[in-house]
């Protein structure tokens, strides 16, 4: 592989829109009137973040989230906030599915039709060229999943 | 003269060749492994003298009349005596093998301070410990009503040492501290610490992990009363780790665990235990592991302890003053006297997004907190990265780090 090669496949997994979400996240505070919260925990990075939503009818009036970790995992949380408001409890949950399928299974697909727009998550694509850094990408989306479904222990990737 | 010999850091260059691992692509990079607090690698002495073991002489050690148990028990005591004499051990009965410097200290904390202590009395350590030169602390102080005081560390990462002098006390039972910190590479004033408790009749134990491997070290010269470090940081193989301690206090302390080989005489009306060491090494040991580490010795010693301090100490201080000239770069751990460490940040960039770019570039460093989550706090920082040296690097390695965290830089400019 070339010098130039080389570079181009870190610039695939730092993407310009997972730069901009890691440096700017979006939806990044505490939710006062969450009803639903949970904490993520990666021990490998010693990642820590807390997603907070607001369930209304079943559905995810609003989605925030506060913490500290990698450019990878902030970014995948940051883009989970903005993917998921608006979302269905069960739809929550099948893009929680989805997001994870994707960056662990065997190969990269077209995002299943879940009846929202997937497209934001191809940035995080990269990510799946590197295994160890995989868990800081799904932490945020286990947390989601961890809190719709109540559970109150925090998640970790471990 | 060769390009070789030209350049400024070649004095242990051949050492090079005896590591195998070393000479691999990571990444379509020659490999730059600086990540040796955490593991060094083996050289081929090593990995050979345990295939040899393995394939010639493997038996349970000082158990069967049989010529593959003795040849077993020779290779097997035979690395004690390397050991011993690699540390100026007083006497080989003092060498207790162990599977790491974190056995070694848990073994002194419940087998020698656990019986002792009461409420009220109090064992001092640093802010600068590795994790395992604390809880072992923790757990024995929750056991008795003992309390654990931290003494505290300045913006170098130094032990405040009259802060240090101030909180040994009458209630002192025990000093525990890094010889070398694995976080910031501090290299801790021992010397004093042990004269100081000396004076008031103090054990002291040294957590020499990130010591041995670097530099000579002579137990009987420091007069500590324990000296702790692990196998697979000098070049051995990993579960192996040895504790040096005085005869009299290993003498007086009950054996850790119980089972085979420390005993002299099982019934039960009572047993009568072995003597040492083996009182404190109940089951079968990690013995080809440890005969590696008699291997690992035999390479130190032939290569010589004070080449390898003085060629590490040049490369960390080429390292120290190129890093630090690198726009954003933050050093963390600048200690006047110093071993092979240097933790940094770049930029805002979390550690692990820089562990990752770097490792795209073959540059094998560590990411994270090392264990030593109190240092982390102190200078308020999730983590850093930290580089970390061994006889074999170069400066073509440092070189290929510094390369590295500019194109980090780069990426996320």
């Amino acid at each position: 592989m070339t010098a130039a090669a080389n570079t181009d496949e870190l610039r695939d997994l730092y993407r310009e829109l997972i730069l901009d979400h890691a440096r700017n996240p979006r939806h990044f505070h505490k939710l006062d009137g969450a009803t639903h919260t949970a904490e993520g925990i990666n021990p490998l990075c010693g990642d820590k973040l807390r997603l907070y939503v607001r369930l209304d009818d079943d559905v995810i009036r609003e989605a925030a989230f506060e913490g500290s970790g990698c450019a990878i995992s902030v970014a995948s949380a940051s883009l989970l906030t903005d993917l998921v408001t608006g979302l269905s409890k069960q739809q929550a949950v099948e893009c929680f599915m989805e997001v994870t399928g994707r960056l662990t299974g065997p190969t990269a697909r077209e995002p299943r039709d879940i009846g929202v727009s997937l497209d934001k998550i191809r940035a995080l694509d990269g990510v799946r060229d590197y295994p160890l850094r995989v868990k800081c990408a799904t932490l945020a989306w286990h947390a989601l999943n961890s809190a719709v479904h109540g559970q109150t222990e925090p998640v970790s990737t471990e | 003269m060769s390009q070789a010999q030209t350049r400024e850091f070649t004095p242990l260059s051949a050492c090079r060749r005896d590591f195998p691992a070393l000479h691999q692509l990571v990444n379509d990079h020659p490999l730059a492994y600086l990540d040796n607090a955490a593991s060094a690698q083996q050289p081929e002495l090593v990995i050979e003298t345990v295939a040899r073991y393995q394939q010639h002489d493997h038996a349970n050690v000082h158990r069967g009349v049989h010529t593959l148990s003795h040849r077993a028990t020779e290779a097997y005591e035979g690395a004690r005596d390397k050991i011993g004499s690699f540390i100026n051990a007083p006497s080989r009965d003092e060498v207790i093998l162990t599977s790491g410097t974190t056995e070694s200290i848990n073994l002194v904390a419940q087998s020698f301070c656990g019986p002792r202590l009461k409420e009220g009395d109090e064992i001092l350590i640093s802010h600068m410990e590795h994790h395992s030169n604390i809880v072992p602390w923790q757990l024995v102080c929750e056991q008795t009503g003992a309390t654990l005081v931290v003494a505290p560390i300045n913006q170098d990462g130094e032990l405040v040492y009259e802060a240090f002098v101030d909180l040994v006390s009458d209630k002192t039972r025990l000093i525990a501290v890094a010889h070398v910190s694995n976080a910031l590479g501090t290299i801790n004033p021992v010397a004093d610490i042990i004269a100081l408790a000396r004076d008031r009749n103090i054990p002291v134990l040294l957590d020499g992990a990130q010591c041995v491997p670097h530099m000579a070290v002579d137990v009987q010269a420091l007069g500590c009363d324990f000296y702790a470090f692990s196998g697979h940081k000098m070049f051995g193989p990993t579960g192996t780790g040895v504790l040096w301690g005085k005869q009299a206090h290993l003498d007086a302390m009950p054996p850790y665990q119980g089972g085979g080989e420390m005993i002299l005489e099982v019934s039960f009306d009572g047993t009568i235990y072995n003597d040492l060491p083996y009182k404190f090494e109940a089951g079968t040991p990690n013995i080809s592991g440890i005969v590696g580490l008699g291997a690992a010795i035999d390479y130190l010693q032939a290569t010589g302890m004070a080449r390898i301090e003085e060629h590490e100490s040049r490369l960390l201080g080429y390292m120290m003053q190129k890093l630090g000239d690198i726009d954003g770069v933050r050093l963390i751990g600048t200690a006047a006297n110093k071993a092979g460490v240097q933790s940094f940040l770049v930029d805002d960039i979390h550690p692990h997004d820089l562990g990752t770019i770097l490792d795209h570039q073959g540059v094998a460093i560590r990411t994270g907190h090392h264990c030593a989550m109190p240092v982390m706090e102190f200078f308020g920082v999730p983590g850093t990265a930290r580089a970390s040296l061994a006889l074999y690097n170069n400066q073509d390695d440092i070189d290929q780090l510094l390369e590295a965290v500019v194109k980090a830089r780069q990426i996320f400019s």
